[in-house]
């Protein structure tokens, strides 16, 4: 994709991170973002970001070469609950770059593959040319994981799926009871999702989003992003779904 | 029951539906297979035929004159190809490739309208059925044109 990069970054110091989390990235005179992380927890040297150029911050980022130097302070907020949910089967929903706060996850899950029950990645682009991690995805295929991508538009060359992510829910094998889903993506991607999963009889405890608002402190104190009752820097960025239900379809919010 | 009923009450978009409706559907029904790249229908031809798919996927497309067709969705066993065989004109309003070896199964258009129209019990569960079908299409397509992954940071 042309403004995404993924970028490497090697900390002075040994980086221990969980998925779900992020960092602040501070280009030097020029201000701060806050970014997820989407490189391997396990993996403590290095750090890595993907990040998409919607901002004056983030454009300088993904203009970045290597030897470049980025202040980075985290990492903050809450995490998937991938280790809580060893002995369930593992449904991971992601949209566009939401892919990238999950695919630490995904790293987890394989690691430890014969902790977990079925694990099902369904991942909705934009279109062929905008799907995340491309090589990665095809290597997934080959370990036990139900790898389905699906774009929202393709030309007739495009040998695979075309349709909305939420779409391929009722075609996964689900048992409720059993199942932890993770869902990360643009908010009415996740409202849709979550219906589906809903739908399949999986219960709003077991549903877990990752939020997204503008964060300036990432500790809790300024407010901007204040979701409801909660800080999406300090509570979340993960939230269990049904602790947040009731927001989540506020307009306002 | 015959095999082509059994098959008729198996697809998952005919749940739950008496067996005198499923006796009813098959009388009209077929199996039919078509080869990979092979068209099921296009565009503005008549939609004779209601098909339901059994096996393999299908890209239903739409076409622009000098460009290379859009995919608008795929879909796969279990799904119904489309509505338009149930309500006027009649007619096809896109593509449809077979995009491996697909196996249909395919009812007569106007031998189920006419049962509907003559039993509106079987009419109005098939109607139940189109509802509920094209409107999880519809909704997925809102999604789709929402065109939400244009602004997304990781």
């Amino acid at each position: 994709m042309a403004d995404v990069a993924t970028l490497e970054l090697t900390p002075p110091s040994a980086f221990a991170f969980l998925a779900g989390q992020f960092n602040m990235l501070y280009v030097f005179g020029l201000g701060e973002v806050a970014i997820s992380l989407s490189g391997d927890p396990a993996d403590e040297s290095r750090v890595v970001h993907t990040v998409r150029a919607v901002g004056a911050v983030s454009r300088a980022i993904t203009r970045f070469r290597r030897n470049d130097v980025i202040g980075v302070r985290g990492p903050y907020g809450s995490y998937w609950p991938v280790a809580e949910s060893e002995g369930s089967d593992i449904v991971i929903v992601a949209g566009g770059l939401g892919l990238a706060p999950l695919r630490p996850v995904i790293y987890r899950v394989l690691a430890h593959r014969e902790h977990y029950g079925r694990v099902a990645v369904l991942y909705g682009a934009r279109g062929p040319a905008e799907i995340l991690y491309r090589r990665e995805l095809e290597a997934w295929r080959r370990l036990d994981v139900d790898i389905t991508v699906t774009v929202d538009h393709a030309a007739a060359d495009w040998c695979g799926n075309v349709g909305v992510v939420p779409a391929l829910l009722p075609r996964v094998p689900v048992d409720p009871d059993h199942t932890v889903a993770m869902v990360c993506g643009p908010e009415i991607m996740m409202r849709f999702t979550v219906d589906a999963l809903r739908q399949r009889g999986v219960t709003m405890d077991r549903i877990f989003v990752s939020m997204e608002r503008n964060m300036k402190c990432a500790i809790g104190l300024c407010g901007h992003c204040q979701f409801g009752p909660a800080f999406v820097c300090r509570d979340g960025p993960v939230f269990r779904y049904d602790r947040i239900a009731p927001f989540f379809s506020i307009r306002e919010i | 029951m015959q095999g082509l009923e059994r098959i008729v009450l198996g697809q998952p978009f005919f749940v739950g539906l008496g067996p005198e409706f499923g006796a009813a559907i098959s009388g009209c029904a077929r199996n039919v297979r078509f080869a990979a790249g092979e068209y099921l229908f296009r565009e503005d031809e008549p939609a004779n035929e209601f098909y339901l798919i059994r096996h393999g996927t299908v890209a239903l497309e739409l076409h622009s004159p000098g460009q290379q067709p859009i995919v608008v969705a795929t879909l796969r066993e279990g799904d119904i190809l489309d509505g338009s065989w149930l309500v006027p004109p009649y007619c096809w309003t896109f593509d449809a490739r077979a995009f491996e070896l697909v196996r249909v199964l395919g009812v007569d258009a106007r031998c189920l309208r006419e049962k509907c129209e003559a039993d509106h019990d079987l009419g109005y569960e098939l109607m139940k059925r189109f509802a509920g079908a094209m409107g999880e299409r519809l909704r997925a397509t809102r999604l789709q044109v929402a065109d939400v992954y244009g602004q997304r940071r990781s």
